[in-house]
Formats: structure tokens, C-alpha cells, sequence
């Protein structure tokens, strides 16, 4: 601890930070434009300053930039020095010379960290009589606007998008007072971070194009903690609400899980909650007309939900509530999970390794500090991209560990690009197909599956002799496995990363054996698994058997009903296979919020809330039960929370009265009481009956406007404001106007702090934890419980087989994913159908590129133009995984190609 | 005592002789003045064009929160509002909405005649609030002052702008 006096005040306070995040945490305001705590310094606004004095007795000091000095000890300061005062003032009205009168039409109003700075500098009054520059904006594609006039030449933007995300095509053009930030040309911006700019950028330069299209203002949405539900990764998120749809997703800052970052999907992939295609009433398909009410759905529902011939299928995108509560309504013995047995054998070898407690799953932040990476068969870009952004970090950071000798501090950015030079931590990556983290790794390797899973293995061989060992390896190989085996026991804190994306279960064994033999006593080795869905951790933890064994029992006739959960089956396995199971039920019972080809056949349809409805609690790839609140209570009454339907149907079995129904946590409990490997989800957030001085938590900030308007067409009367019984927090903006705990906070706001930029002060450090811990708990062992063995299955040398290819499910960011997809920005950038076939093999087939085959898999027949991928190895086709037109395969798959006439 | 009482007596038989201030209403109207905040119009630009641009600034400022409304855009990014509603039967009338605008849209004239015999009837929707005329504020067009270009000038034609910077030169 060092001792700083700031106007004669004295501190305790962390040495080697720099003043301003000091500063900021000990709660002054002040202000700054191009430091970011995760980015660092680099000193270009000028806007920081602050006197810095010699000693006790110095009384002139002189004035310094506080984001470019570090703490020590014994530091005079201070901030409300009239020259450091008037010198910051000075810097926002040259700032504001050029500035234009556009915050009654700029989408950062309200939540705009430059208004918050004039303001707090005092600059209230425009002296500068000149011309303001102007410039010309670019089209940046369906996430991002560009308006150029706004800039204040911070360069956050290009800091971001180039140093921080590796983004290749923003960046800063012109000279001097001239400088403009954007494309070479009008284009689509390609990084898959690119939403992040709008909350870098402290201006309205960059701003979310998807909220331009309804466009409301920070201080009118109903917001709520929320988790995003597009990926495995479980990165925190405010979604905000106005006028009963949903409008914008912002980062909701978690120290240990996304910091201040989320990818494009995460962001942009929100509207399917606003989609035509949601499922508006209850449907019962047997009677005329099919709409019914509940008293008549229930009528049908009592008949039919008997309990020894229903079964239960559950999914990997519904809430551990809404699972739980349909395990409850069927039984245990009747429950299955939603996915196929190829992937239930996926999670069930992944969740023997993490509940064995002899490797460690990282966060997102502990992946940040990795110095050695080797990722196999996945490409996290498009299958988790946070993971891919932390990886980024990981390898771009590792050569600062050097800084230190030299007394650069960790904030000092420019100095540590300096000196890292082209120099980075070590990355092996092993996938079929080129990726974008290519660029940073030692040695991208493109290989079939089963040779990933092969070098895994003689990796994991090289590193301990007990590991069984391939044979008949190439010499290369070997080799190639002694290299990257001997980076991996060098380093001070390696990380493998594997995955389900190409059902590979192989490569997850090999990928686990590398882990447990770098595990040592005292320190275990990380190992990150990347899942396919929301929730398929949670799911996959109740251990019920997959879909596969469902058919069995459906094919033997014993069961007449099938209830559906939040689940388009035809996503899980063959067309074929789908239709015959359904064909097999006598009544199907579905739940979901958008239609599908599922509900389509459903004989009875129950409409459900999305994540935006409702509260639910989902575990992400690393084992974190994160809870999500409802944003909104939705105007249609129909749309209410999976497991609130699902428990009110218990009452037709058992005779539970309604009232007995339970609230999300009393769910929980009785769920963490049943399945012991739950203990820890039901306290992931505080009790609904949690109030802080009375209080609860306000959803809307203070001033939320329209409240006696906004409904006054329907009634001029306003109605009584919708009550939560479900949480802690309330739909109104009355209650506790302090600090809500770190799981509760709806949305960051301080006093004079209108943008996000807020976060600061809701850190007991600025850029590290939440006050009170970051929200979540882990829920898999920290320490060795049960017995490992490595793993023995190691397949045989891969040899393309004449006539027949093995289909790569080639994920996309955009396109892969159910939800998002129904947003139009996501759509508008989700690939085309294609497939990817090495040069040989196209020259085989007699096409080129883009070319027309006809692929057959199962018995589906597609027309594709060829894609030809020269890294992609010989007898391997790729197809975007699960994109529209793309579905119905049962995975993993062969396929047959041939030269097709359209 | 009795000396005041008679005082009183005697100022108010006065009073008799004075010019009368109570008139006659609604035969005879009472004249206001230009700022007397009653009625509240949204007004036009001197182009015509509607001059809410949207901002919710008004919506914020209302300390009864009776403005709602949602912004939208025209085909040239010009920004207005898609509906605008004030609830009267809420209106305290107390002019900080026309205070907050940014482009002298929303303004109070003087007008009190808004008597209804049923409630729901004092919700105004900007149908009823779009008036054709610039109200007590002649000559300003926000769109020509702002930055952006949304149809009404293009990018650096504004008032006191510089045409658009060639990013191509390096020339000061
Ligand atoms: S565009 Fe935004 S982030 Fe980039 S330099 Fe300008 S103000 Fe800063
Ligand atoms: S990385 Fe995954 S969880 Fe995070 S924002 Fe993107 S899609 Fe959502
Ligand atoms: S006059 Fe006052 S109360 Fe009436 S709409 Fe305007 S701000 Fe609201
Ligand atoms: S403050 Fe003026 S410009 Fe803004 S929304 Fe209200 S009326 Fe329209
Ligand atoms: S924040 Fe310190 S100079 Fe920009």
C-alpha cells in the first residue's frame, strides 16, 4: 500500500496504477476521454490533468496527465487545483470548437460520456465563433453507424477495433486536425466486435444501428440484468425495454466473465424477441378454431398429460428452472434431454473431466493471463467469440510479462506495444479450415478431426509417458507434438481449449489427456470446453438420456404424450428420424416462443416468455450458474415463463393447486435438493423477498419519462404499474436509488456518470470485481474429488474414402445460432449456403468454384455451390452448421457429392 | 378597533367608483399575452417542415411525465416523431417541456379553452398538437444548424461549416 495525499487529503491506495484509475476509485470525478481500463493509457486527449507537486512544501506543482503517472508512495496531488481546473476545461471547449449541435438527433444522448465531461468541466457556453469542420460518413453495415462530424480524435475506436479485438479493416486516416476514423472505403466493418465501438467510442461517432431503428433514450428503458442466451459463454448483458418491445443489449460489466466487451451476436441477435413469428396464444390444433383460451387449453391439457404414458423432452436453450420444472411434471424416469446421443456423449465426457475436479475451467479472465494456447477442433471466432477475443489477449499480453524488468507499468499501452514489438505468447491451433486466430498462432494446423485428436494424443504422450500414444505417427508430427508439447510445460499458465463443435469426442479425450498430464500437484492445468448452447452445461448436469432413447420408448408404444420444451427437434437429428418420432406420438405438446418446424406439428401449442419475460438461471461452459431477470412484463399475458406453465400442469396429475406454485428460487432450492451437483444455483442472486432499506430495485432510472402518457390512448386512467413477485427488482423506477448488489444492478448509472462509462464506480477497483464479487458461482470442484484415468480411444490415421466425405459442421457467428438469426442485421450477414471442398477433391468432382453439387446426407438432398478451401485436407466437406436451408442433419454426418444441374 | 372597521367599509364604497376587472367571459374574451403558457402546439420550421426532431428532451423535462412519444426516420435520416401524445388531464402547464427543446417545436400559447366533459378527451395526439405555423418563433430550422445531413442540407453546407474535410489531402 502507498500513501498519496490528494488536496491534502491522505489515501491508502494500490502502488504502480496510474492516478487517474486511482483516482476514480477513490471516487473523484475526473474527467478523460482515451484511457480505457482495459485498454490503458497512452496520454492523447489531454484531458486528465491534474497538479502533481514535488513535496509536502511545493506549492506551484506542475500540471500532469493522471492517467500517465503511477502511483507511489508519498505523491502530493490534486485535483481541484485552479489551474489543473481551468487547464481541462480549456481542453473540452477546443474539443467542442468543432463539435456539432447534434445531441437533440444523436443516439448517444443521454448516455454520452462527452456531454458528461462538459458538463462536469463547466464548458457551458460556446466562445469559438469560427466554421465547424465537417466530414463525410461511410456505410459500416447493418450493426453500425457512422457520423464523423461527432469525433473528438481520442482513438479509442481504432485502439479498440485494431490493438485490442485485431479487427484489420477500421482505422485512422488523414493528418493533423483532419483525422478520420473509418473504412478505406464503404463496407461492411468485418470484426466480430465491431458493436463494442459503440460504447468505446465516447461520441456519437459510433453508435448500435439496431437501436436507431426504434430508437429510445438510455433514461426511458425498463431494464434488467440479463445473460446472453446466443452462445455457451454466458456473457453478462443489460437488455432494455420500451413501449413492450425489446430494444437494446449493452454490456453488462462482470469482472471474472466479459469485462467490458460482447461479441456482435450477443448484441445485435436481441430481436427475435420482437419477431412476427412469435407464438401469440395458446393453440389446441384438434378443435375449430385452433386459438384457445386457458380454461379450454387446460380442459385438453388435463385429458392428455397423464403421468405414466408422458415423457418430457428438455433443451439446452430453456432455463435450469424450466427443465427442472418439466422433470417435475414427467418424472424422472420420463425425462430426456433435448439433443442428440452424439451429443449427450459429448457433455457426459466432458462432465466426467470437470466434475472429476483434476483440470480447471477458466473464465474468461483467467484466460486472459494463459501464456501457452493450443485449441483443438474448434473455431472460436464463430463458435464462442469472447473466448476467441480473450485468446487474442492472452497471446497479445504474454510478452508484457517482460515489462516489469524495465518499470513499465501494466496500463502504459503504447510503451508495451513498443516494446512487444511482433513478439506474442504461443498459439497452436488444429482445425480443418483456416480461422481468424490463424493469424496469431505459431502454426496453424489444418486437419482432419481424427488427426486433431491424433496429435492431441501424441501431444499428451510427449508430455507424460503414462499417456497412451498413436501409432504409426508421421515423423512431422511427432516432431510437431515434441514442439508444441514442450512450449506447453514451459509455460507458467497453459490452456487448452477443445469443443463439441465438430462431434468429435476423440478430440475432447485428447484434448483432456493434454491437460491432465500438464496438471501438477500444486497447480492444475486449464482446460476450456466450448459447448454448444446456452445452457447445454445445466442441461447435460441433470444426466438424462438424450433423444435417442426417447425414440426407443416411443417406438415401443407406451407413450401417448410428448411434451416439447423450448426445443426445435429438427435441429437435434435427421429430417427422417425427427418426422418418425413425431409420427410415433399420439399428442404433442410444444413450448416455445417463435415457430418452428417443431411447433408446426404440435397438436397443442403453448406460447412461452423469452429471456427478456422471464427469470432463469443458466450455467455457461466454465460451470457458472449466472441468473437473468425479466426485463418486462409483456402485454400479452400468454407469455409466461416456461416453468410457471410447466408447474401449473402439475395440478393435473397430483392435484396441486395453482396456488402452490413456486417462485424461481423456491425452484431452485427444491432443485439443488434433489440433484446435489445444482448446490450453489439457487444463490446466485438475491431472494425475491430481498429489499435494501425497505426498497426494492428500480428497473427504470429516475428519469424514465412518459409514465402517465405512454398508455393514455388506451385509457386515460393509468393503470397500477405491473408487480414483480418473482426478484428483488421492480418494474417502476420507485425504490432504492443507492448501489444495487453486483447481481441486481439493472443498469449503470452515478451522478454526473450518464453513460456507461458509470461502471467505474460500481468497481471496488476500477477495471477489477464488481462491489460485493462479480455475480455467479461455479459450480464444478476446485479441487481433485474422484479418480481420473487418461483417456484410450484414439481413432485410426484419417483416409479419405472414395465416393464419401465427412461433413465438417462449419459453425458462423452469424447464422449458426436459432435465436439471433431472426434479427435482421444478423441475417443480413449470416453466409449463403455453400460447401467447402479442397481444390483436389473439386478437380476430382470436375467443378470449381462456385459450382453447383448436389450433396446427399442421410436422405437429404441439397444443391450447393462450391466453396474450394485449398487448407481444407482431402475427403473432408464443410457446410455452415445449422444455418437456415441447412438444418435436419443428424451430426455428425457423411455425405456423397456429385457435379449437380442445379 | 372600530377606527379600521370603518376604514375597510369606507375603501370598499370606494372600490364602487373604480374601472371594473371582472369581464364578461365568454362573451368577452380576456387578452393574454404572447408567453402566457396555456395550450401546448408542436410547431413548423420556416420550410414547413415538422420541427420535433424527436429528442425526448421535452418527456424528460416533465416534471407529471405527461409526453410520450417514439422517433422515427424519413427515407433521408430526417428524424421526427412517429406519434406524439400529451396527456392535458396530467399538464401542469409550467412551459419546462418548451424550456428543454431543442428546436423550438413544443410551445405553450395562450390558449386555456381546453374544457372537456370526459377526461379520456384531454390526451392529445399530434394530430392534435401539429400546427402549421412557426408559433412564437420565427426563422429557426434546426436541421440547417446540426451536423448530420438528413435531407435538409447535405454535409458541410450548414450554417457556419466548413465543406467537407478531403481526407485524402494532407494540405493544412
Ligand atoms: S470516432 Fe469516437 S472513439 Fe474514435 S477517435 Fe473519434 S471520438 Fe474517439
Ligand atoms: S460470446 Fe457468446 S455469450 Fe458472449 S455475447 Fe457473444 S454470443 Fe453472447
Ligand atoms: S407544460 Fe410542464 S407539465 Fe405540461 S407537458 Fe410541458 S413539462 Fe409537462
Ligand atoms: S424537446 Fe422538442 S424536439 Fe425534442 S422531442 Fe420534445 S418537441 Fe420534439
Ligand atoms: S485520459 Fe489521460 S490523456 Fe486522455
Amino acid at each position: 500500500m502507498a500513501t498519496i495525499y490528494i488536496d491534502h487529503k491522505a489515501y491508502e491506495v494500490t502502488p504502480g496504477k496510474n492516478v487517474l484509475e486511482t483516482c476514480l476509485t477513490l471516487g473523484f470525478d475526473l474527467p478523460y476521454f482515451c484511457w480505457h481500463p482495459a485498454m490503458g493509457s497512452v496520454g492523447a486527449c489531454r484531458q486528465c490533468a491534474i497538479k502533481l507537486f514535488k513535496d509536502e512544501d511545493d506549492t506551484k506543482g506542475r500540471l500532469v496527465m493522471s492517467c500517465m503517472e503511477t502511483v507511489k508512495d508519498n505523491m502530493y496531488l490534486s485535483v481541484e487545483d485552479p489551474a489543473a481546473r481551468a487547464f481541462r476545461a480549456q481542453v473540452i471547449e477546443w474539443l467542442m470548437t468543432n463539435h456539432p449541435h447534434d445531441c437533440a438527433v444523436c443516439d448517444e444522448g443521454g448516455s454520452c460520456h462527452l456531454q458528461d465531461m462538459t458538463v462536469m468541466t463547466g464548458h457551458n457556453y460556446r466562445r469559438f465563433q469560427f466554421p465547424k469542420r465537417s466530414y463525410k460518413n461511410q456505410y459500416l453495415g447493418p450493426f453500425i453507424n457512422h457520423e464523423m462530424n461527432r469525433c473528438i480524435q481520442c482513438y479509442r475506436c481504432v485502439r479498440f477495433y485494431k490493438d485490442y479485438a485485431g479487427g484489420k479493416d477500421l482505422d485512422v486516416f488523414a493528418a493533423h486536425n483532419h483525422v478520420y476514423f473509418g473504412r478505406a472505403e464503404d463496407g461492411i466493418l468485418e470484426s466480430e466486435f465491431s458493436g463494442n465501438l459503440a460504447e468505446v467510442c465516447p461520441t456519437g461517432v459510433f453508435t448500435d444501428k439496431s437501436l436507431k431503428a426504434h430508437y429510445t433514450r438510455k433514461w426511458d428503458m425498463t431494464m434488467a440484468p440479463s445473460i446472453c442466451q446466443h452462445c455457451s459463454l454466458g456473457c453478462n448483458v443489460i437488455a432494455g425495454e420500451r413501449y413492450g418491445e425489446l430494444r437494446q443489449i449493452t454490456n453488462r460489466y462482470n469482472g471474472a466473465v466479459n469485462g467490458y466487451f460482447i461479441c456482435d451476436r450477443g448484441r445485435f441477435g436481441y430481436e427475435f424477441v420482437n419477431n412476427i413469428n412469435r407464438i401469440q396464444q395458446p393453440l389446441v390444433r384438434a378443435q375449430i378454431p385452433d386459438a384457445a383460451d386457458k380454461d379450454s387449453l387446460y380442459r385438453q391439457l388435463a385429458k392428455i398429460l397423464t403421468k405414466d404414458t408422458t415423457i418430457g423432452i428438455a433443451s439446452p436453450r430453456a432455463s435450469l428452472e424450466a427443465n427442472f420444472a418439466l422433470r417435475q411434471l414427467v418424472g424422472k424416469e420420463n425425462f430426456y434431454q433435448g439433443v442428440s446421443e452424439a451429443e449427450a456423449q459429448l457433455m457426459r465426457n466432458i462432465l466426467l473431466t470437470l466434475n472429476s475436479g483434476h483440470v480447471h475451467s477458466p473464465s474468461l479472465k483467467e484466460t486472459e493471463t494463459a501464456d501457452a494456447v493450443f485449441i483443438l477442433g474448434e473455431d472460436l471466432t464463430n463458435s464462442a467469440p469472447m473466448l476467441a477475443l480473450a485468446v487474442r489477449q492472452a497471446i497479445r499480453k504474454a510478452p508484457f510479462e517482460k515489462a516489469a524488468e524495465i518499470s513499465i507499468p501494466t496500463w502504459h499501452d503504447a510503451a508495451l506495444r513498443e516494446l512487444a514489438q511482433e513478439e506474442k505468447g504461443a498459439l497452436f491451433i488444429a482445425y480443418p479450415t483456416k480461422t481468424k486466430l490463424d493469424e496469431l498462432a505459431d502454426k496453424p494446423l489444418h486437419l482432419s478431426p481424427d488427426e486433431i485428436a491424433r496429435l492431441g494424443y501424441t501431444v499428451a504422450a510427449q508430455l507424460n509417458t503414462n499417456v497412451p500414444a498413436p501409432e504409426g505417427l508421421s515423423k512431422h508430427s511427432l516432431k510437431l507434438a515434441k514442439q508444441i508439447a514442450g512450449i506447453l510445460k514451459k509455460a507458467k499458465n497453459p490452456l487448452i481449449i477443445c469443443g463439441t463443435s465438430l462431434f468429435n469426442e476423440a478430440i475432447i479425450s485428447a484434448a483432456t489427456n493434454i491437460a491432465l498430464a500438464l496438471s501438477g500437484k500444486e497447480k492444475k492445468a486449464n482446460l476450456s470446453f466450448v459447448i454448444p448452447e446456452c445452457n447445454s452445461m445445466g442441461l447435460a448436469m441433470m444426466d438424462a438420456p438424450s433423444l435417442a432413447h426417447a425414440m426407443e420408448v416411443l417406438e415401443n408404444g407406451d407413450v401417448d404424450t410428448v411434451v416439447v420444451l423450448e426445443n426445435d427437434l429438427y435441429r437435434r437429428g435427421g429430417k427422417g428420424e425427427i418426422d418418425l418420432l413425431f409420427n410415433h406420438c399420439r399428442n404433442l405438446v410444444v413450448l416455445d416462443h417463435l415457430h418452428n418446424e417443431t411447433s408446426n406439428k404440435a397438436s397443442i401449442l403453448i406460447p412461452v416468455a423469452t429471456f427478456a419475460e422471464a427469470d432463469g438461471t443458466i450455467v455457461n461452459n466454465e460451470g457458472r450458474a449466472q441468473r437473468f431477470f425479466q426485463v418486462f412484463s409483456p402485454k400479452n399475458e400468454n407469455f409466461r415463463e416456461s416453468w410457471r406453465w410447466l408447474d401449473e400442469f402439475r395440478q393435473f396429475q397430483n392435484g396441486i393447486c395453482p396456488e402452490e406454485l413456486k417462485a424461481p428460487e423456491n425452484l431452485l432450492a427444491e432443485m439443488a435438493h434433489l440433484m446435489p451437483q445444482f448446490k450453489g444455483a439457487d444463490t446466485v442472486a438475491p431472494d425475491a423477498d430481498f429489499r435494501i432499506s425497505g426498497q426494492k430495485i428500480p428497473r427504470e432510472p429516475h428519469r424514465y419519462s412518459g409514465r402517465t402518457a405512454m398508455l393514455a390512448n388506451i385509457n386515460v386512467s393509468e393503470p397500477k404499474p405491473p408487480e414483480d413477485h418473482d426478484s428483488a427488482l421492480s418494474f417502476t423506477m420507485e425504490g432504492y436509488k443507492g448501489m444495487p448488489p453486483a447481481p441486481l444492478i439493472p443498469f449503470f448509472w452515478a451522478p454526473g456518470w450518464n453513460s456507461g462509462q458509470s461502471v467505474n464506480k460500481y468497481q471496488a477497483e476500477v477495471g477489477g470485481s464488481l462491489r460485493g464479487g462479480d455475480p455467479g458461482n461455479r459450480l464444478f470442484p476446485e479441487i481433485s474429488v474422484a479418480e481420473l484415468s487418461y483417456r484410450n480411444h484414439i481413432p485410426s490415421p484419417f483416409i479419405p474414402s472414395p465416393g464419401e466425405w465427412l461433413m465438417l459442421p462449419l459453425s458462423h457467428i452469424f447464422g449458426s445460432e436459432e435465436l439471433s438469426i431472426y434479427s435482421p442485421g444478423i441475417n443480413e450477414r449470416c453466409p449463403k449456403p455453400y460447401i467447402a471442398i479442397n481444390r483436389k477433391d473439386a478437380k476430382d468432382l470436375n467443378t470449381a468454384e462456385n459450382d453447383i453439387v448436389q450433396l446427399q446426407i442421410q436422405d437429404q438432398l441439397y444443391f450447393l455451390p462450391v466453396r474450394i478451401m485449398e487448407e481444407l485436407p482431402q475427403g473432408l466437406a464443410g457446410i455452415p452448421y445449422q444455418i437456415p436451408g441447412l438444418t435436419g442433419i443428424s451430426w455428425p454426418a457423411k455425405g456423397t457429392l456429385t457435379k449437380g444441374n442445379t | 378597533m372600530m377606527i379600521s372597521l370603518l376604514r375597510t367599509i369606507g375603501l370598499t364604497f370606494l372600490h364602487m367608483f373604480k374601472k371594473r376587472e371582472t369581464i364578461q367571459y365568454p362573451e368577452e374574451k380576456a387578452s393574454l399575452h404572447p408567453r402566457w403558457r396555456g395550450r401546448i402546439v408542436l410547431t413548423r420550421d420556416p420550410d414547413m417542415g415538422e420541427r420535433c426532431v424527436g429528442c425526448y428532451l421535452c418527456a424528460a423535462a416533465c416534471p407529471v411525465d405527461c409526453i410520450s412519444l417514439q422517433a422515427t426516420e424519413d427515407e433521408n435520416g430526417r428524424r421526427y416523431p412517429e406519434f406524439f401524445r400529451i396527456n392535458f388531464s396530467r399538464c401542469i402547464f409550467c412551459g419546462y417541456c418548451e424550456e428543454a427543446c431543442p428546436t423550438y417545436a413544443i410551445q405553450l400559447i395562450p390558449d386555456f379553452e381546453m374544457a372537456e366533459y370526459n377526461r379520456q378527451d384531454m390526451v392529445y395526439e399530434k394530430e392534435d398538437l401539429l400546427i402549421n405555423s412557426q408559433g412564437k418563433y420565427p426563422g429557426y430550422n434546426y436541421y440547417k444548424i446540426a451536423g448530420l445531413d438528413a435531407g435538409v442540407k447535405g454535409k458541410g453546407t450548414g450554417e457556419n461549416e466548413d465543406p467537407p474535410i478531403d481526407i485524402h489531402s494532407l494540405l493544412p
